[in-house]
């Protein structure tokens, strides 16, 4: 009785680990795009080209700040080494925080893979809802600190 | 009838979703072989680079095949349902926001984890909050500190707290407002 309760907890154990293989490898191919889109991205966009789009003005900085990090791909790390080089050629903070926070909450590159495994309704919803609050929580982010300081 | 119509959508969506998977790699294909005939050492590099990428996640795919399996064998919808699904409440948002800070690798390797979770009943709000809150890491706190400043950090974070309720919240209801006119 014991052996066969064994048996078929094995069994299950089996399943459930094909089950998930299955499931992940249906999102493989997409997965797989994505880190050759990254691969093209990082070879053909450099960090100083990302820098250079920021012009000094507030509004369109921010806007384009939050698009900028919107369609790069890659480790947050490099996000960070930009906006700290930005900081030193004083582009606005407000600008800067929207780039960091599009970086990691909008993703453009990755927005096939989000598409067909979580639905492209939900994926788009996501994204330009992301994009809006980039720009809010910079914002909001700048301006409190500007209160504390 | 309109629950039906909306089931028989998410159907659809899932039988096609591995084939846009692979119409969208053989475009990408495509793209790298053309691009490979005007500058054949940029894409080596970005063959290079992607070969790199994908070795750094390899550790992040197999924890989340892991997850997945341990996640089949125990977890059932009534389990998904009390902590991130429909009864979960502040409890479900807690979980989601804590599990999106800790959570490593690329956003990308989670969306199948995710996926399993949302057919078993988690909250598409939940999932989003989840998302969002990815934005925080942890690891990379001493870097933003350097750059950037503490008050700066601590302010930022708070606010992405907000807004990772701010998108689950608005997510949850758009699709509610989705099945109401479906």
């Amino acid at each position: 009785m014991r052996k066969r309760k064994q048996k078929d907890g094995k069994k299950g154990i089996a399943s459930a680990f094909r089950k998930a293989s299955k499931s992940f490898a249906t999102s493989l191919p997409i997965m797989l795009s994505v880190i050759l889109v990254v691969g093209l991205f990082r070879t053909f966009v450099s960090n100083r080209m990302l820098s250079a789009v920021f012009s000094g003005e507030v509004l369109r900085d921010t806007v384009i700040g939050a698009l900028i990090g919107s369609i790069s791909a890659g480790n947050p790390v490099n996000s960070y080494i930009i906006g700290g080089e930005l900081v030193k050629e004083n582009v606005s903070l407000i600008a800067i925080t929207s780039f960091l926070v599009a970086w990691v909450t909008v993703g453009i590159v990755q927005f096939p893979a989000e598409a067909t495994i979580l639905g492209r309704r939900f994926a788009c919803v996501r994204n330009i809802l992301g994009y809006i609050l980039a720009i809010l929580v910079s914002i909001a982010t700048v301006n409190t600190l500007g209160m504390i300081q | 009838m309109k629950q039906k119509a909306v089931s028989q959508d998410r159907v659809k969506e899932r039988k096609g979703a591995p084939y846009h998977g692979v119409y969208f790699l053989g475009l990408v294909v495509f793209v790298y072989s053309l691009l490979f005939l005007f500058q054949p050492e940029k894409i080596k590099l970005s063959l290079k680079i992607s070969t790199d990428v994908l070795l750094q996640i390899l550790p992040s795919l197999l924890l989340i095949i892991l997850l997945m399996g341990i996640m089949n064998y125990f977890v059932n919808p009534e389990t998904v349902s009390k902590y991130v699904g429909k009864g979960s409440g502040i409890k479900g948002w807690l979980l989601a926001i804590f599990t999106g800070i800790l959570s490593h690798g690329p956003v990308y390797v989670w969306y199948p984890l995710l996926k399993d979770l949302r057919n078993q009943g988690m909250k598409s709000g939940l999932i989003a909050a989840f998302l969002y809150s990815r934005a925080i890491k942890i690891p990379l706190l001493p870097l933003m500190f350097y750059n950037f400043g503490i008050p700066f950090v601590v302010i930022l974070i708070c606010y992405i707290v907000v807004a990772s309720i701010v998108q689950g919240w608005v997510i949850q209801m758009a699709e509610k407002q989705v099945l109401l006119q479906t």
